[in-house]
């Protein structure tokens, strides 16, 4: 393998935004026809370096040679033809338009002086059922979830033909069906030489598809090595300089009274007859496929969507969430999976976005304690280790899996006694998911509870004390936590 | 050197008073009036109408809407309120005061209403609502002015403190409520949430339909305060009196770094467009600029600054 051709080598690349360098001379090799892991903790500078790759951002200094030749890449355009496409961690899809659109953004099949919808449509199709994608090219975009989307962003990059293939976090919002449809993908393309540079915060996914490791830290370059000499704590204490002791922390306590309290909650079109109780000190995982309607059911827990029958009961008594200020004021927090939609303002500052859903508690006559507000942020950042130039920074400029931080930081401040908790770790480095961890295990063991929805199965099973499981809008069983197994949570999910 | 780069940092933050400071200099130094104090109480009194209106259009612009009623809305509420109070009239000056006020604030109310829960795009409803805004103010005395107002209501736009004028005053006063509450209150705050991410600031629990709606009303305020100092400066309510200052006020708030796609802006920013606007509206009539070729040479000068601002900051990163 490794007498393959070099096809990519980045030289000594540095990037400065506003005088912050984020890369120091890093160097980066890719081999035609592998698979070549960037790891690194949140704010590392991967999406970053790769972002320079495809002209997104323009470098500071260093040299990018492909196929052995120096090449200029200013605009997405070069990289495009340079054979250059990437799958963003961020997703960028146009909304409004349907999902074939999408797929042939700017590189049309035009029949004379008009797009060609037909042939868009055939073409779509073609690609995904060569992925095993069921989306119907013809959907608007916005109608489809966050992992349809993502699917779509996957077959998009595969489809433009590229010889290197940049996957950011590509399974971040995907199931274990999913993601082994995308390993195939991968070991297909490597064997028609193409090179896949992949970008995960998931060990367990390196090991199984990559040839080649290379990690950052803090902008600099730590080590590069094949596969064979990493086992998984020499390449976790690599990633963040320490060894981590326990991924999931989890103590047993015992539990309560019942906190919440569903029946029968139905939403139309979306879920039905869903009931469960979760009782302080509590951690309820909701386990289940893409599209099972888990994030419906907790969305319309949270009012930010009308259920169509059922009772919602807390701490005893029945209560009806019209909003998300109802919940919040009945001491609910929520998380979304959505974290550019429903999560941030990208246009607000890391500290404005920490403190909005509880402004009040720093307000004297609705004017705002200036001095009180930043050290609140300030004190929920640091828990979280939000890694960001300052307090002041616009929520756009920081990596993904701070901006996540960002969000649960936001929540945590709200002291609640509910919490829901939509994929929370989705793009979280190692590092930070096992503090995250033991943020849910000591705020569960205060006396309150936690509902997770997780499609990361060792999560469900490391962090729940019961785990419901739902198929096609229906709960199709609830495990407690020593008889919950991957296989009886896949046959649930699969609704066998 | 690192001293340097800061100093370059601040000149690159505050761009935009940079742009007026010379502005400000070649006016010193082309024109001899330009310096008296006289002209310059003149400018800021003149600038403070467009001030007062960009106070309220940059809550609006930063929600991410648009205001387009407020010419209007700024000559109707002052015809209807000067209707009240011409000389002999038996109606105390304080009511027609609160009368165009009132106005200002049921029409922003309408606008907000329609907009935060009928979903109408705001560039429509503000467009409408000017429209008959505008027709009603001609409606009122069938196109004709109301002059002869009393005394007392004159010395609101006439009258001076310390020797500067009272518009003064009232323009700056207004600029520091509205930055103020834009900056340190929880409104303010909520106002930025609600243009940058909607769905966001709802799940976080904020009434953003609520926010909408405070904004046009707030805006609608501001139009009406506008239309009385108007009104009372030049001792007469003109139908047409308004008519195209909703540009000025939007072009003042953009020229200060507020987004039109919502979520950025501050006062600071809008003080300096406003101040920017004024400036080259007095500076050109003191070098005796043609007012047609004034016009030209203002819609230059506005998407130059505005280049020159987004493209600094471009550099800079
Ligand atoms: N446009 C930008 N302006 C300013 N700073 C930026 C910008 N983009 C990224 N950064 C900063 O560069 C650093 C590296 O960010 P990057 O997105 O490359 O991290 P990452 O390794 O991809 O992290 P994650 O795993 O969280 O996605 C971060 O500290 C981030 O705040
Ligand atoms: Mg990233």
């Amino acid at each position: 393998m490794s007498e393959n051709e070099r096809i990519l080598e980045m030289r000594d690349i540095v990037k400065e935004f506003s005088g912050v360098r984020v890369l120091d001379r890093v160097s980066f090799a890719l081999r035609r026809g592998t698979v070549h892991a960037l790891m690194g903790e949140n704010g590392a500078g991967k999406s970053t370096l790769m972002k320079i790759l495809c002209g997104i951002y323009a470098k500071t200094e260093g040299e990018i040679l492909l196929r052995g030749a120096p090449a200029e890449i200013q605009t997405p355009t070069d990289a495009k033809a340079l054979g250059v496409a990437m799958i963003h961690q961020e997703l960028s899809a146009f909304h409004a338009l349907t999902v074939s659109a999408n797929m042939f953004m700017n590189r049309e099949f035009m029949k004379g002086p008009v797009i060609d919808e037909a042939r868009m449509v055939s073409e779509t199709d073609k690609v995904f059922s060569d992925l095993g994608i069921r989306i119907d090219p013809k959907a608007k975009m916005e109608t489809l979830s966050v992992a349809e989307m993502q699917l779509v962003e996957i077959a998009k990059a595969v489809s433009t033909d590229a010889d290197i293939i940049i996957m950011d976090e590509p399974t971040s919002a995907l199931t274990e069906a999913e993601v082994r449809k995308l390993y195939e993908t991968v070991e297909d393309l490597k064997s028609r030489g193409k090179s896949i540079i992949y970008i995960s915060h998931k060990i367990e996914e390196i090991f199984a598809i990559a040839d080649e490791i290379t990690v950052l830290r803090d902008g600099s370059l730590v080590g590069h090595d094949e596969i064979g000499a990493f086992d998984k704590d020499r390449l976790i204490s690599m990633m963040v300089g320490r060894t981590l002791s326990q991924q999931f922390h989890k103590t047993r306590h015992t539990f309560g009274d019942v906190m919440l309290k569903v029946e029968g909650l139905s939403r139309e079109h979306a879920f039905e007859n869903v009931s469960f109780e979760v009782r302080a000190g509590e951690v309820f995982g909701l386990a289940g496929l893409i599209g099972a309607g888990r994030t419906e059911v907790v969305e319309t827990l949270f009012g930010l969507a009308k259920k169509s029958a059922g009772t919602v009961s807390l701490y005893g008594a029945p209560v009806e969430i019209n909003s998300p200020g109802d919940a919040i004021h009945s001491g609910i927090a929520f998380v979304s999976e959505d974290r550019k939609n429903v999560g941030l303002n990208l246009v607000g500052s890391v500290k404005e976005n920490i403190t909005l859903a509880n402004l009040k508690k720093y307000c004297r006559l609705g004017v705002i304690n200036a001095r009180e507000e930043r050290a609140a942020s300030d004190a929920q950042a640091e828990k979280l280790s939000v890694k960001a130039n300052s307090r002041d920074t616009l929520a756009m400029y920081l990596s993904g899996g701070n901006q996540q931080k960002v969000i649960l930081a936001r929540w945590m401040s709200t002291t609640p006694r509910i919490l829901i908790l939509d994929e929370p770790t989705k793009g979280i480095d190692v590092g930070a998911k096992a503090e995250i961890y033991r943020l849910i295990d000591e705020f569960a063991a205060e006396g309150n509870c936690v509902i997770m929805v997780s499609s990361e199965m060792p999560e469900v099973l490391g962090m729940s004390d019961r785990i419901a499981v739902m198929h096609e809008g229906r709960m199709t069983a609830v495990f407690d936590r020593d008889e919950a197994t991957q296989e009886k949570i896949l046959a649930a999910a699969a609704g066998i | 050197m690192k001293k340097k780069s800061k100093l370059l940092d601040y000149l690159v933050k505050y761009r935009v008073f940079v742009i007026f400071a010379v502005m400000f200099i070649v006016m010193a130094i082309s024109s001899d009036v330009f310096l008296t104090r006289g002209n310059i109480l003149n400018m800021l009194r003149q600038l403070s109408i467009n001030g007062i209106l960009a106070v309220g259009m940059t809550f609006v612009l930063i929600t991410g809407g648009i205001d387009l009623s407020v010419g209007a809305v700024l000559t109707f509420s002052a015809m209807v309120g000067c209707s009240l109070i011409q000389k002999g009239s038996p109606y105390p000056v304080i009511l027609a005061v609160a009368v165009s006020l009132a106005i200002g604030v049921g029409i922003g109310l309408i606008n907000g209403i329609i907009v935060a829960k009928g979903s109408v795009p705001a560039f429509i409803v503000t467009l409408g609502t000017q429209m008959m805004a505008a027709g009603a103010a001609l409606l009122l005395r069938n196109g004709s002015p109301i002059p002869g107002l009393k005394d007392e209501y004159n010395v609101i736009g006439a009258g001076s403190f310390l020797g500067v004028p009272l518009p003064i005053y009232i323009f700056f006063a207004i600029m520091l409520i509205g930055g103020f509450v834009l900056r340190r209150t929880r409104f303010g705050r909520h106002t930025y949430a609600v243009g940058g991410n909607a769905l966001a600031a709802r799940a976080c629990g904020i009434r953003d339909k609520s926010v909408t709606i405070w904004v046009y009303v707030i805006s609608g305020l501001c139009a009406a305060i506008a239309g009385v100092v108007l009104s009372a400066r030049v001792r007469t309510a003109t139908p047409i009196a308004g008519s195209g200052y909703e540009l000025d006020a939007i072009a003042a708030a953009v020229l200060g770094g507020t987004s039109l796609t919502g979520g950025i802006g501050n006062m600071w920013g809008t003080l300096a467009g406003v101040l920017i606007i004024g400036l080259l509206n007095n500076g050109m009539d003191l070098l005796n600029i043609q007012s047609y070729i004034q016009d030209i040479i203002q819609g230059l000068i506005i998407i130059a600054a505005v280049y020159i601002d987004v493209n600094t900051n471009k550099a800079r990163n």
